[in-house]
């Protein structure tokens, strides 16, 4: 088992954590150059200065999207997620972000409205709690005891233990995530240790108001209520900061579909057009002027206008894509064996600086394995067949790996 | 401010045209590192800047502009900067409280139907008071707007028709009868077919009514990293030594202090 370091900002402070060896504490301090900043806050765990401009960053709890968004999301921006076809992996990134911000001992705020928000936290993945500080009174120090440690230790090459491994997933040398089992489930101890606050919308009848307005009464409701909880518990950068500061998680599930009250996914000329872009904007506004960070997901297969879609990820900072292979045609492509879909980055902000972090590629698959998920380039695989065209194999990652203009055919030689 | 802009321009902070309306737009791309580019110009050139930032907060163009060298908070404090944050604002209308203590500014969020009327007398009053300020205040230059970004308008409910409206009244005050200018931001997604018509049409009407276009998008043959994209200026009317040059074209990369600017084809990754 890898070993995983818990990294806060202040660097200066000594690990308190009952399950280390001493030799471990001594590798904490990875070499990769962390940027000096005369930082205003304390520290506050589960987050950590970005090197490029200075951002505070959390992890998204999944560390390949960390590396891909810049290090990590910035603590005040959105992340919208388009939502896969079945929405399996999507709501696996936005448990992983929940689960994050427990381990994190962060605070949650959990608005759905298909799934009451309690549902969704008993499904949250167990975190390989191999190094993290939990507090559970009188608990022994976990010992991994699986048989591939003997493997990793090294007993010629001594030397080389401490360096990271190289692999093709990407990933960075510090990591201040951690890693999720998804066969097991969070254990209620840990789960419950954690605060939060939900907004299940059935919950909210919507009270007959006389105003006609573009704005929808469940995305009123959600915005004040995550203004209410922001305000009451601490967050808001205005007022006087409490001693002991923390970042509140705020997932939003499925925004935009029938079960909040839009049309969005339903009509071709949706009545309430502007409604999710002035949620959004509201979103914004709140999230700029405190210590929160947004996860949003919207199922985008099913807005017909492309224009509205662009209108919804330019309200939001950072905005991925998932395509998930299942039920289509490329399940079966041996291209894709490897992977479970593809991935797109929409969109990377420019936060406090003129140049935005794009990544280094743009063709990138997923793929979710039992403690990790995975987000790789695409290699396409050497053709070692007798027959040099590739027949029938529909548009394979030649599709993938063109960028705007998509006249490139596959060349045959 | 990029001095390479300036060059193509062939305007620098002491001598530029007056009374220009600059419409910059994307499409597929993100044009806002010319918004910073022309409000640190319009800083340095001392003029009295009314800005109307609608996407991002103010500590996000601060943090810029010191890296452009110019300070925003001190520029707001002599008077010489009149910033409306319109995510600030926007709470208190989006979030009706009790005691309604708004910015009259951001009130069309309440009834977008009803056009910004409002924002275009916050406008009014924050670059006509400039002349009749008092002997005790520094003389600034002439007024200058700057607006990012207009299309967010477009998502809030507002109908084209009033967003071109009010860069109508907004070009009247502060181009013809201030002789200031007007900068604003307008950003398309998507092909030029697929635009919605909203869009599509508060694109060519601002575009008619600006004298200087610049347009940002990526470039033609794909993604790259060293080539952030390409710009292409668009002058309507003929300039002040006679030369006529209609349209330029160039290609950019966007570093931490400043962007680069060079024909095409000159990139120091291909050269």
């Amino acid at each position: 088992m890898n070993l995983r370091h818990y990294v806060t900002t202040n660097m200066a402070a000594p690990m308190s954590s009952v399950d280390k060896t001493p030799a471990e504490c001594l590798q904490l301090n990875s070499t990769s150059f962390q940027k000096k900043t005369r930082s205003k806050f304390i520290s506050i765990p589960g987050t950590r200065p970005s090197v490029q401009n200075g951002q505070l960053l959390v992890s998204s709890g999944v560390t390949s999207l960390d590396y891909l968004l810049g290090g990590g999301l910035a603590v005040g921006t959105v992340l919208l997620i388009e939502e896969d076809r079945y929405d399996s992996f999507s709501r696996m990134i936005f448990k992983y972000f929940l689960a994050e911000g427990v381990v994190c001992r962060h605070e949650l705020f959990v608005a759905a409205a298909q799934d009451d928000p309690d549902d969704i936290l008993q499904e949250l993945p167990a975190p390989i709690l191999d190094d993290v500080a939990i507090h559970r009174p009188g608990d022994q120090p976990r010992m991994s005891c699986e048989p591939q440690d003997t493997l990793d230790a090294m007993k010629i090459a001594w030397r080389y233990q401490n360096l990271p491994k190289v692999q093709s997933a990407l990933a960075s040398s510090s990591r201040f995530g951690h890693y999720y089992d998804v066969s097991k489930i969070m254990e209620p101890e840990i789960r419950q240790a954690a605060k939060w606050h939900r907004f299940y919308h059935p919950e909210h009848p919507p009270p007959s108001s006389g105003t006609h307005s573009p704005k929808l009464e469940s995305y009123s409701a959600l915005l004040k209520s995550l203004q209410e909880v922001i305000q009451r518990e601490g967050f808001d950068l205005n007022a006087p900061l409490p001693k002991s500061r923390n970042i509140l998680r705020v997932g939003l599930h499925s925004l935009g579909s029938a079960l909040w009250g839009d049309d969005l996914c339903c009509h071709d000329n949706p009545k309430n057009v502007h409604a999710l872009t002035s949620f959004l904007y509201g979103l914004r506004a709140l999230l700029r002027s405190s210590l929160s960070v947004a996860v949003v997901t919207v199922p985008s297969h099913l807005i017909q206008d492309r224009a509205l879609m662009g209108s919804i990820t330019r309200l939001c900072d950072n905005a991925i894509a998932l395509e998930s292979f299942k039920g289509s045609e490329r399940e079966t492509n041996p291209l894709y064996k490897d992977y479970h879909g593809l991935l797109h980055v929409r969109q990377v902000p420019r936060l406090n600086c003129l140049a935005s972090q794009l990544p280094d590629h743009k063709d990138l698959a997923f793929k979710l394995k039992r403690k990790q998920f995975t987000i790789e380039r695409l290699h396409l695989p050497p053709d070692l067949s007798e027959t040099v065209s590739r027949v029938g194999k529909g548009e394979p990652a030649a599709a993938a790996c063109a960028s705007a203009t998509s006249s490139a055919k596959h060349l045959d030689f | 401010m990029f001095t390479e802009l300036n060059g193509i321009l062939n305007a620098s902070p002491e001598s530029f045209t007056p009374g220009e309306f600059i419409l910059l737009s994307d499409r597929q791309s993100d044009a806002s590192f010319l918004i910073h580019h022309f409000l640190s110009f319009y800083l340095k050139a001392r003029c009295k800047v009314c800005f109307v930032a609608l996407v991002q907060s103010f500590s996000h163009y601060n943090a810029v502009s010191q890296r452009l060298g110019v300070s925003l908070t001190q520029a707001k404090e002599k008077g010489q900067l009149t910033f409306l944050e319109g995510l600030k604002e926007s709470l208190s209308v989006l979030i009706p409280q009790e005691e309604n203590a708004e910015n009259q500014a951001m009130s069309f969020l309440r009834d977008p139907a009803a056009g910004l009327r409002s924002l275009y007398e916050f406008v009014q009053s924050s670059v006509v008071e400039s002349n009749g300020g008092g002997g005790a205040e520094e003389q600034w230059g002439p007024p200058v707007l700057l607006v990012d970004d207009v299309s967010v308008l477009l998502s809030l409910g507002v109908r084209v028709g009033a967003v071109l409206d009010f860069s109508h009244y907004c070009r009247a005050t502060v181009c013809s009868q201030l002789q200031g200018n007007v900068v604003m931001l307008v950003r398309c997604d998507g092909e030029a077919e697929e635009d919605d018509e909203g869009s599509q049409q508060l694109m060519r009407g601002l575009t008619h009514q600006s004298c200087l276009t610049l347009h940002v998008q990526g470039l033609p043959t794909g993604y790259c990293r060293d080539i952030h994209g390409q710009v292409e200026l668009c002058w309507k009317k003929r300039q002040s030594d006679g030369q006529h040059t209609p349209k330029k074209v160039f290609q950019f990369k966007v570093h931490d202090k400043g962007v680069s600017f060079f024909a095409r084809g000159t990139s120091s990754a291909v050269l």
